[in-house]
Order: C-alpha cells, then sequence, then structure tokens
C-alpha cells in the first residue's frame, strides 16, 4: 500500500506541482495518474521512490515514511519502468535484467539465472539474454524494461508513461501482458500515462489529475465514465464515454436467441430471413441475405464479456442480429440491439 | 644504411631509444585519460568549471611544445634534461585535448539512462564508473587515438633538449651529416605510432563489444 497524506511539491522556479495530495494506492491494485502535462502526474510518482523529495507532507510505503529510508535502499526494493525502457546499451538483455540482483549482493550466476525466468515470464525466448538493448525492437525492450524492473521480486512497482513510445498495435499488446502479469504477480503498481484510455484500459482505479498539481477526481474506471466529478473531468474523459463505459457491465443479462443457420460451401438459396453460414466446428463466417447473396458479419462477442461488446455486435450486423460465441468461438446465440438496450435500461433502474 | 644497421651496437641502443620513447609518449597518455576522465566529470556536473577548463585548455595548446619543455623546469623546479619535464609537458597537452570530449561523451549519455540508474538504486559513484564512464569509452578511445600519435610525434622534440628517445637519431644525424639514422628514426617512429594505434583500437573494441553489433 502507498499512502500519500497532504502531499505539496514546489520546484525552486516557484511552480508547485503537486498540492495537497491526499491519496490511498491499495496493495495489489493498478492505480493509474493521468492528466495534461504540467498536472504533477510525474512528480508525484517520483516522489515514491524519492527521485524527488515534497517539499511538505508524507509518503509511506507498507506503512514506513519513505524519508526515514537511504534512497538506494528504497529504490531497489522498488522496481521502476521508465520511458523508452532506459535500458543500459552496454550490457547485454541478461545483465540488464539482473542489474538490480547484482546491486544487493547476488552472485553473477544467481542473477543471472533469475534474469532468464524473468525474461521468459514477460515472454521473450532466452536466446535474446546475449543481444544487447540495440538488436532489439522497441517493444521488446520495453519488455524488458519490465523483466528488469520485477528482478528483485519488489512488492511495488513504478511504471512512467512506459508505453507511450511505442506505436499502437504493440501498445495494446504491451498492456495485455501487464494484466496478465499483474493477475499472476499481485503487485502494487503505480503507473503514469498521459492516455486516457491506456488509464481506462489497465487501471483498477484512476486518478485524474489537472495541472497546478490538483487532484480531480480518483475512482475506479467506470465510475469515471459515468460519473465525472465535474466538466474538466468529463472532457477530460472525452467523446462517446456513454458508450465506453459500456466496457465496465457485464453481458451475463442478455438472453441469446437461435438462429437459422447454414453449412459453409453448401448452395444458397433465397429465403425471407437473413441466415448465418458456419463451417464444420460452428465458427460463424458470415450471413446470407435474403436474397441469397453473401454478406460479410459484424464483430462477435464472447457470451459474458463486457455488454459493449454485445450491442456494438448488433449494431455492426447486416442481418441487425449480434453474433454471440462461446470461448472456443463457436456460435451460441444471437441477440438484436434493443434486446441489448433493454438490459442496460433495466441495469440503470 | 646497411653499415649502420649492422652494427650491434648500434641494434642496441636503437633498442634502448625506442624504449625510452615509449615510455616518455605513453606515461603521459596514461596519467592523462586519468586526469581528463576526473576532469571531465567536473565539467559534466559544474557549468562554471566546464567553460574555465575549456578555456585554458584551448590556451595551453597554443603553447610551442619547445618551449613547455623549457618553462616546465622553472616551474616545478626539476633539472633541465629531466625526463620529468617531457613528461609532464606531454600529460599537459594530452589532457588538454582529452577533456573536452570526455565532459562531452558525459553529457550525451541519455538521461533516460542516467535516470534509469538512479532510479534503480545506483549510488553516484557506482552509477559513474559502471554506467556514465563505460558509455563514454567511444568518444574516449578516439581522442585518446590522437593523443598517443601526437604524443609520439611530440616526443622527439624531447631530443632537442636532449631527453632521449627516437628524436636522438634526428639530432645525431644532422649534427652527423649522415642519413641513415634519420631514415631509421622516421620509419620507427611511424611504426610505433602504428602499433600503438592499432593496440588502442583491439583495446576500445575489446571495451565496447555494443557498438559493433549495431552496424551491420
Amino acid at each position: 500500500m502507498i499512502e500519500f497524506r497532504d502531499v505539496t511539491k514546489r520546484f525552486d522556479d516557484g511552480t508547485t506541482a503537486v498540492n495537497g495530495l491526499d491519496l490511498v494506492v491499495e496493495a495489489g491494485t493498478i492505480t493509474v495518474f493521468v492528466g495534461p502535462s504540467g498536472c504533477g502526474k510525474t512528480t508525484s510518482l517520483r516522489m515514491v521512490n524519492r527521485m524527488l523529495d515534497p517539499t511538505s507532507g508524507t509518503i509511506l510505503v507498507d506503512g514506513k515514511d519513505v524519508l526515514g529510508v537511504d534512497p538506494p535502499t528504497l529504490r531497489r526494493g522498488i522496481g521502476y519502468v521508465i520511458q523508452q525502457a532506459g535500458l543500459f546499451p552496454h550490457r547485454t538483455v541478461l545483465d540488464n535484467v539482473a542489474t538490480v540482483p547484482l546491486l544487493t549482493g547476488w552472485t553473477r550466476r544467481k542473477a543471472r539465472a533469475r534474469a532468464a525466468e524473468l525474461l521468459e515470464l514477460v515472454g521473450l525466448p532466452a536466446e535474446l539474454g546475449r543481444r544487447y538493448p540495440v538488436q532489439l525492437s522497441g517493444g521488446q525492450q520495453q519488455r524488458v524494461g519490465v523483466a528488469r524492473a520485477l528482478a528483485a521480486d519488489p512488492p511495488v512497482l513504478l511504471m512512467d508513461e512506459p508505453f507511450s513510445a511505442v506505436d499502437p498495435v504493440v501498445r495494446e499488446g504491451l498492456q495485455d501482458e501487464l494484466l496478465r502479469l499483474q493477475a499472476e504477480l499481485d503487485k502494487t503498481i503505480v503507473f503514469v500515462t498521459h492516455d486516457i484510455d491506456e488509464a481506462i484500459r489497465i487501471g483498477d482505479k484512476v486518478a485524474v489529475m489537472r495541472t497546478g498539481g490538483f487532484l480531480a477526481q480518483y475512482a475506479p474506471p467506470a465510475v469515471l465514465l459515468t460519473r465525472p466529478a465535474d466538466d474538466f473531468v468529463a472532457n477530460f474523459v472525452g467523446k462517446d464515454r456513454g458508450y465506453r463505459s459500456l466496457s465496465f457491465v457485464d453481458s451475463s443479462g442478455v438472453e441469446v436467441a437461435e438462429v437459422a443457420t447454414v453449412a459453409d460451401g453448401s448452395a444458397f438459396e433465397s429465403s425471407p430471413d437473413w441466415r448465418l453460414v458456419v463451417d464444420a466446428d460452428k465458427r460463424p463466417q458470415g450471413w446470407v441475405a435474403p436474397d441469397a447473396s453473401v454478406v460479410p458479419g459484424g464483430s462477435l462477442y464472447e457470451v459474458g464479456a463486457s455488454i459493449r461488446g454485445a450491442l456494438d455486435s448488433a449494431l455492426s450486423s447486416p442481418s441487425g442480429l449480434g453474433v454471440a460465441v462461446d470461448a472456443e468461438g463457436r456460435l451460441a446465440g444471437v441477440v438484436t440491439a434493443r434486446q441489448v438496450l433493454d438490459v442496460i435500461e433495466s441495469r440503470r433502474g | 644504411m646497411v653499415t649502420y644497421l649492422s652494427d650491434a651496437g648500434t641494434r642496441a641502443a636503437l633498442l634502448d631509444r625506442l624504449l625510452e620513447h615509449v615510455y616518455l609518449s605513453l606515461v603521459p597518455l596514461v596519467v592523462s585519460v586519468v586526469l581528463a576522465i576526473v576532469l571531465g566529470l567536473l565539467c559534466h556536473r559544474f557549468r562554471p568549471v566546464n567553460a574555465t577548463l575549456i578555456a585554458l585548455s584551448n590556451v595551453l595548446y597554443t603553447i610551442p611544445s619547445l618551449a613547455l619543455f623549457a618553462i616546465i623546469p622553472a616551474l616545478i623546479g626539476t633539472r633541465v634534461l629531466d625526463p620529468v619535464n617531457v613528461i609532464s609537458a606531454l600529460t599537459l597537452y594530452t589532457t588538454a585535448l582529452l577533456v573536452r570530449p570526455v565532459a562531452e561523451a558525459l553529457d550525451a549519455v541519455p538521461s533516460h539512462v542516467t535516470a534509469a540508474a538512479t532510479a534503480m538504486g545506483f549510488r553516484p559513484w557506482r552509477r559513474f564508473l559502471t554506467v556514465e564512464l563505460p558509455l563514454a569509452v567511444p568518444v574516449l578511445a578516439a581522442g585518446v587515438r590522437v593523443g598517443s600519435v601526437s604524443n609520439i610525434s611530440l616526443v622527439s622534440v624531447g631530443a632537442l633538449i636532449g631527453t632521449g628517445g627516437l628524436g636522438t637519431l634526428f639530432t645525431d644525424g644532422f649534427q652527423q651529416r649522415y642519413l641513415a639514422p634519420i631514415i631509421v628514426g622516421i620509419v620507427l617512429t611511424l611504426v610505433l605510432a602504428l602499433v600503438v594505434d592499432l593496440l588502442l583500437v583491439l583495446l576500445r573494441n575489446r571495451l565496447t563489444p555494443w557498438v559493433l553489433v549495431g552496424k551491420p
């Protein structure tokens, strides 16, 4: 657990970066600090491992005041992932990951064995360990950065815009990877980003900060989307927040109905109804229109996944029927947008 | 020429001159690498020191070497023929040559790399010795190569004030109007410079394997 108690940071040039921050980061959760530049999110993060010290106030990590611990010792117990990874160009990937264990006095052999385990944990092949950072892609470097931060198994992980320098597709992969790791490792993570979508995607709780170092709202992502504290948060959260908030509602209340199917490869006839084309494993392949022409299908959603997926499936389907599949991708049934909206309405009531 | 080299006494004397030359040119090189790292670190950490030291080293470099060889005994109280004079003078030159590249190489270490090192719990000295300094090696090595060649040629000038080295072959040759020692002196100086440069390149490659992998 990390506790900020009335923390203020004023720099020598007179700017106030953080203003009376009171906030508790629960153990075993991902808390995201998000806001425009100059809102004090990175400054707040850097005060946790004493890269900066507060002007006033107290920061406690697991109940202990950080100002009472010698900075290098404190930092070895707190993982840190930096923008652009910050890997050491002159050390191999394996030795980069082994950095903190070596600093804390492990033998080289033991530290390297631990580093090899971590490369595997973050999904990198072992032979990459012998390479130098310059030989890796941006996404791979970022994974090595995460592995390096986890090497000494610290309970707390600080991540400063770790994925902002990679392209959107790679970023999404890294976010999924982080969520998968977190499910396994259960760390207390503070994650800084300027990207609200990233915050909503990975945060258990999100702290929205505003310029001048004020905390605007601290809440789970679903609450930010449905009940923003003020206009600033509403604006910052952005467009389509009503629709986006459906990501946090599960679709279990939506009953699926049966639908007429035709086997892929058979000859299609005209008929008054739309029919779903399925392959031998019952995986949806597209639709046959009443005039017997074949039309590509819309998005699919997995039964029990978010209701946003169910609604999108119905809205994007050429037949107006959203297609639900099971975990193996086999047809489970179909829903209409009307049905989905009824469930949303009834939940609201 | 053949007669000159066929004499065993001459060959032994040549080897002595060569070893003197190596000693007089490489000791200042090693000392000034250490000095330049210390001064370069000061330049890197404290901006005002930077401007002063760079200006000072530029001025120093404009003093002719022969004049410096002659002034130094007066400054540090050594005898005129003491080899320490040449060593001190060349140390000054080489340090002046190396301070700036060392400071610039340290400035060029990416800030996210040093920040990551600090955040992982490196204490300042360990961070300097194991992260910043190794990353400055490629630039430092380039400076050292220039310094080694320049020292090897400047040591010859020292022979004019009688400090030994291969330069004595030139002074002797001129005095006796005898060409052979002059040619041998030139060839040995060239070979020495090339061999030292080759060794420095090997040492640099050994110290910076990460630089080579980045190239196709």
